[in-house]
């Protein structure tokens, strides 16, 4: 669904522009053409852009990074913002989601039973993502209109997920609204949409804020050029969020080695149980 | 001061776990009792995932029991023969209570049969302490210097059970048959209720088995140590849960809290300590009471997983 910029063609629109060779680049010359080319590569790009502006919407240039593809969650790990980065050729809005990897979720609904309050019902929904956020330029309902963000998915109120009830409930909008309101509660959803800032008509930049709790996985971010109620261009960028250091071997040996890290577990404590006993002996 | 756990897969502030385990630590060498009736719920109270607060709260319940064990032990406050005979009974109900466990939870009412047994035991328990206490304490001030009959020399029908052995620490001839049961029993409580058990095997002792007060404390947390390491390794194999960095945070405070709880106790009248024991757990008691009957603030709860 990603369509993204054509690049091949704009190498051969510059190289058959000004053509340069290897030699060219070498000697004392090489500073000032050096630092012509930033510049000749700008104003290549703009007029090819200005030949796409007359071409279909799938082709407009959209051009998107992070600051980091990898956040690694650390013994300090408090929650991280990783600084998403792009540029546009012309002007337009932009409108980007953040989903975390997928997994299902249950949800229980308690009922008061002889005084207590008991799970009675619950539903179980597929493919919850585990994080999700998103970020607009504007105010979303300015940018799209509610059919455009359903049809790509945008949004909370636009996830698809798959529901079974166990219980007599014939409606799984409570469960789904509970499901939305319980992960916005711990962090891990954000229904208001972060702030995309322009810094010139070109250039945006966002950070995408990932709190402590932080599921692990591979993490999808979609990046969308909107104008005039119409999806432009879109981008897709992956994102790793993994455990490093002593946490990701902690965690790795306590699955792999479940009963050694069992034993393992119980002999530190032990020791921990000693050493304070002695330590106190002597005072 | 954060730290990132890895197993519960969050982060938590270090200091805040530090007190935690200090304050529990403290109870716990007060009273010899493990603590983990107050550390679970506790946990779980700072967001900690209820299974890691369960399984990691066996865990620390290891640290502050041997701990507090080497303190009674150099008194000579252990009944190691009671303390073994106890302890096989509570190898297999903690080992057959870690599968009722998992059965309860596949049925997806754990949460609530945790809750019941909390509030059903430490209600009993509590209250029972909390009367016998004070009518001790009334006893001792009205006149002093009268001893009340020890009831261990009353035979009843659990003295008329097969299998007798002489326990001399403790001054008992009993079948031993008892003490397997009592230890099969609180074993079997350990694992459901994810605790050490000793608010169970503590007044078990004195009310069922007839064991002087001076060896309960020792001898109870001599097969805690066993009985929470047996649970510690059940739940790293079953469920992953036990998390050795919140463990040894809990266990750094505990260890330090229980040298201060087993010196302050020794000062204290064992009577005065049943009823400030009595008064903690009933305390606990209507905390999870409440629980179960105030209507919470969202009546849905989300979990990962299958129904």
């Amino acid at each position: 669904m990603a369509t993204s910029f054509p690049v091949a063609p704009f190498d051969a629109t510059f190289v058959a522009q000004r053509p340069v060779h290897h030699r060219d680049l070498q000697g004392p010359k090489t500073i000032t053409r050096n630092r012509l080319f930033p510049a000749l590569v700008l104003i290549a790009t703009l007029f090819f852009s200005a030949m796409l502006a007359s071409k279909p919407a799938r082709a407009d240039p959209l051009v998107v990074d992070l600051s980091n593809h990898l956040v690694a969650i650390s013994t300090g790990f408090t929650g991280t913002d990783v600084l998403l980065f792009g540029a546009i050729e012309n002007k337009g809005d932009v409108v980007i989601t953040v989903r975390g990897p997928e997994r299902d979720m249950v949800v229980r609904r308690k009922e008061r039973k002889a005084g207590i309050w008991i799970n009675t019902k619950s539903a179980y929904v597929r493919n919850v993502p585990t994080y999700y956020a998103t970020a607009a330029s504007r105010p979303i309902e300015l940018i799209a209109n509610d059919r455009l963000l359903a049809s790509y998915h945008i949004g909370l109120q636009n996830q698809r997920f798959v529901t079974t009830m166990d219980g007599d409930d014939t409606d799984d909008s409570l469960y789904r609204d509970a499901l939305l309101r319980n992960m916005e509660y711990v962090g891990l959803f954000n229904d208001k949409p972060a702030k995309i800032s322009f810094l010139s008509n070109q250039l945006f930049r966002t950070d995408v804020h990932f709190p402590a709790n932080t599921p692990t996985g591979t993490y999808v971010i979609d990046v969308y050029l909107i104008r005039d109620g119409r999806i432009a261009s879109i981008k897709s960028t992956p994102l790793v969020v993994s455990k490093t250091g002593i946490s990701a071997d902690v965690y790795d040996f306590a699955h792999r080695y479940s009963a050694l890290y069992g034993i393992i577990a119980v002999i530190i404590a032990a020791i921990a149980g000693w050493i304070a006993s002695v330590l106190f002996r002597k005072n | 001061m954060q730290i990132y756990l890895p197993i519960a897969e969050m982060s938590v502030n270090v200091l805040l776990i530090l007190g935690l385990g200090g304050g529990v630590g403290f109870v716990s060498g007060l009273f010899g009792v493990g603590g983990g009736f107050l550390i679970t719920p506790l946990l779980i109270f700072f967001g900690i995932p209820p299974a890691v607060s369960v399984a990691t709260a066996a865990n620390q319940i290891v640290a502050s029991s041997l701990s507090g064990v080497i303190v009674h032990w150099r008194r000579g406050n252990v009944d190691v023969k009671m303390g073994l005979v106890l302890l096989a009974g509570g190898l297999v109900g903690s080992s057959s209570g870690v599968g009722i466990f998992a059965w309860l939870r596949s049925l997806g009412q754990i949460d609530l049969v945790i809750s019941l047994c909390y509030v059903v035991f430490l209600g009993t328990i509590g209250g029972m302490m909390m009367i016998e206490a004070s009518r001790a304490i009334f006893r001792t001030r009205r006149k002093s210097g009268t001893i009340r009959r020890n009831k261990k020399h009353q035979h009843g029908f659990f003295h008329r059970l097969p299998l007798k052995v002489r326990f001399y620490r403790s001054g008992l001839y009993v079948s031993a048959l008892l003490p397997l049961l009592v230890g099969f029993l609180v074993g079997l409580l350990t694992a459901l209720m994810g605790v050490g058990g000793g608010f169970v095997m503590v007044p078990a002792m004195i009310y069922i088995l007839g064991m002087p007060t001076s060896v309960v404390i020792g001898t109870s947390l001599f097969q805690i140590i066993f009985v929470s390491a047996n649970v510690t390794i059940l739940q790293s194999i079953q469920t992953h849960t036990v998390d050795v960095a919140l463990a040894l945070l809990l266990v750094s405070g505990a260890v330090v809290g229980a040298q201060f709880g087993a010196r302050f106790g020794a000062k204290i009248k064992a009577e005065y300590l049943r009823a400030g024991l009595a008064a903690l757990v009933l305390i606990v008691c209507i905390k999870l009471a409440l629980d179960l009957v105030i209507t919470p603030n969202d009546l849905f709860s989300v979990a990962p997983g299958n129904l």
